[in-house]
């Protein structure tokens, strides 16, 4: 159904970047932005402007039209967008420290500007501990996660928790730079 | 398509002797015919041991004799021939005389006239002579021990059943030797279930792992799984009928859990005796030594305690109850108690408890302890794999003295150790050679060899 939906407006958009060529104007409806690293939409750079012609009236260029693939989008999307940011953490630890903080933060504004979203946060570790605690200690780590944004004002049923332990590290390497990003809670949008 | 499960093998049991249809039968084909239950000949006391005052027996085996000259009998005759001496001195209960030794001797010709004097010259102790023939039923596999000293046979066997796999008839002979010579409770037809990654399967970057089971030695590699989720942990029942394992399952919009499930591998039906649900994660079963009950982690609300509960997911009882980690149950061989890992002290450690959840106490003083595994008398010990450096090493637990011995070598990283049976050997994970790999060792440390190669490999545990 949604990709239905997503297909018709793409289909919408391409229309109108067709007629509007054929009028010989200048480009008005733009592809969509590709995902900004933040996560925010529609951050595209404006339009160049129009190189001044002497002696003629400039034709002012046509609204932008700009699709937020987070609202129009579906999951699989959304989740390659992937507008959360991920919260890491020490090693052996689930402690939420200030540069965790500071991501929940960020991830909870989106959560209230989504407020339809149901989300799902994976714990995840990295190959220095076992396989088998790991999986609790990614779940405590994603707990972790959760009570913070609870504590933020957001809805507990919004937010799921599970632990992937160590089974899908982030960056296969085998140093710190690697580890580092696999200490991490995780979010994946699972309802909108 | 999506069909409960694999109904990848068929099985036919008669007296103790398992042969397998084919090695890697299609799904759904049609069981094999019937074996014959196996005959024994003789039933002899005479052990090689008698003679050699302790020190390990010399044995020499024959090469197989082809009773049929087609390519599968002669390829048969040797698998089997090759098998057993590997699982003879898998035990190092007997002294292996080497092939170089065995090839000078003047190959034979009848199962039932053999002379001796060749092999005293190589000096055996013993000798172990076998055929192999094509039966209306399949292949007669027959094969003796013989003391060379007497020429007298100590034990005589003729086994029936289908050529499929003859690597069984060698486990089931080596079986029968250990017990015989030594008493010892043989691992030869013993399975080790494993998660991998193995088929290549994944969903988006992540690489799915399924529950396959393979021989001892690694051979015979055979999938128990078909889902869409990663699948891990398995623990078999103490019959070898069923593996319980954990699994996750991805709902959608009421997120993802864990389940622990029960699968009867050789009927294909599956039961999920304890489901996840939003608040709830169950992982990590262990089959109760007597298969009545499954000890696993069940994490209620983020905190995981370690519950029992019959094995159709009646009787649910928490054992512990801590706010912090508790997790990675194993039973004792007797099923009186229960080893598990916590983190109450501030680091992951190895405990035992009374099956009940009384008597708690704390076994190990590691920086990160985990998955203790419990080997049945005469050890009684307990490995698991502790922290040694940047990675793990597998340890053994003595009650005697409350010490632990590192037996790995520090070389990658080792961990999720499982016993043996007869608590001699150890299946674990190692990446000492780059990728997740199971390995098995002797419990002073020594015998390592690699026995998965494909893929990832992990969460070994070893049958009853």
């Amino acid at each position: 159904m949604r990709q239905t939906q997503f297909a018709v407006i793409a289909v919408l958009v391409m229309a109108l970047g067709a007629g509007a060529c054929g009028k010989k104007k200048p480009p008005v409806a733009r592809p969509m932005p590709p995902p900004s690293a933040s996560g925010t939409t529609t951050t595209a750079p404006p339009p160049a402007p129009p190189t001044p012609v002497p002696d003629t009236t400039p034709i002012p260029p046509e609204p932008r039209i700009t699709d937020d693939p987070l609202v129009s989008g579906d999951l699989d999307i959304i989740n390659k967008i992937s507008p959360f940011q991920p919260v890491f953490f020490p090693l052996d630890s689930f402690e939420v420290d200030g540069t965790a903080q500071q991501a929940l933060s960020t991830n909870a504004a989106l959560l209230k500007k989504y407020p339809s979203w149901v989300i799902t946060i994976e714990g995840h570790c990295d190959e220095r501990g076992t396989a088998e605690y790991n999986l609790a200690l990614g779940e405590k780590r994603a707990l972790a996660a959760k009570t913070y944004l609870v504590s933020l004002g957001i809805p507990a049923d919004r937010l799921r928790t599970v632990s992937y332990g160590k089974e899908f590290p982030f960056d296969p390497g085998h140093d710190e730079g690697a580890w580092s990003k696999n200490r991490r809670a995780h979010f994946v949008v699972t309802s909108k | 398509m999506k069909r409960p499960l694999f109904a990848l093998v068929a099985f036919a049991c008669i007296g103790g002797l398992t042969v397998l249809a084919q090695q890697q039968p299609p799904a759904g084909s049609p069981p094999a015919s019937a074996p014959q239950p196996p005959q024994q000949q003789t039933s002899v006391r005479t052990r090689l041991f008698d003679e050699t005052n302790g020190t390990p027996p010399k044995i020499a085996i024959a090469p197989f004799i082809a009773v049929s000259s087609d390519a599968e009998t002669t390829a048969a005759a040797r698998t089997i021939a090759d098998v057993l001496y590997d699982d003879l001195g898998y035990e190092r209960e007997f002294y292996m005389i080497g092939k170089d030794a065995i090839a000078t001797v003047p190959k034979l010709t009848s199962f039932d006239d053999v002379a001796m004097q060749p092999w005293k010259e190589i000096g055996a102790d013993g000798l172990i002579v076998g055929s192999i023939g094509k039966a209306p039923s399949g292949v007669i596999v027959r094969l003796k021990l013989i003391q060379v000293r007497t020429g007298q046979m100590l034990l005589g066997k003729e086994y029936s059943g289908s050529i499929g796999n003859p690597r069984q008839y060698a486990h089931t002979a080596a079986d029968e030797i250990h017990l015989q010579q030594v008493g010892l409770r043989g691992i030869a037809r013993t399975k080790i279930a494993f998660a991998t990654d193995r088929d290549g399967e994944r969903k988006g970057a992540r690489d799915l792992k399924e529950i396959y089971f393979m021989d001892y030695d690694g051979a015979n590699a055979r999938r128990v799984t078909t889902s869409t989720n990663s699948n891990i942990a398995p623990s078999w029942s103490p019959d070898g009928q069923s593996l319980t394992y954990s699994a996750w399952r991805a709902t959608g919009q009421f997120g993802t859990f864990q389940d622990v499930i029960v699968s009867w591998i050789y009927k294909g039906l599956r039961e999920y005796p304890a489901k996840g649900s939003p608040d709830k994660q169950s992982y990590l079963p262990a089959y109760s030594p007597d298969g009545t009950k499954i000890a696993f982690t069940l994490s209620v609300g983020g905190n995981q305690e370690i519950y029992v509960m019959n094995t159709d997911g009646s009787g649910m009882r928490r054992l512990t109850n801590h706010p912090d980690i508790d997790t990675s149950p194993t039973w004792s061989p007797s099923g009186t108690q229960i080893a598990w890992v916590s983190g109450r002290s501030g680091n992951p450690n190895v405990y035992v408890m009374n099956a009940d959840g009384t008597g708690t106490r704390k076994l190990t003083n590691e920086s990160w302890a985990d998955r203790p595994t419990w080997s049945r008398e005469p050890f009684n010990e307990i490995a698991f794999a502790a922290r040694t450096g940047p990675g793990f090493d597998i340890k053994i637990y003595r009650f005697s003295d409350g010490q632990s011995t590192k037996i790995t070598d520090g070389i990658g990283s080792n961990e999720s150790p499982a016993f043996s049976a007869n608590g001699r050997h150890i299946a674990f994970v190692s990446t000492r050679n780059g990728k997740e790999q199971i390995y098995t060792i002797d419990r002073d440390g020594t015998h390592l060899r690699q026995i998965t190669r494909e893929g990832r490999n992990t969460f070994p545990n070893w049958s009853q």
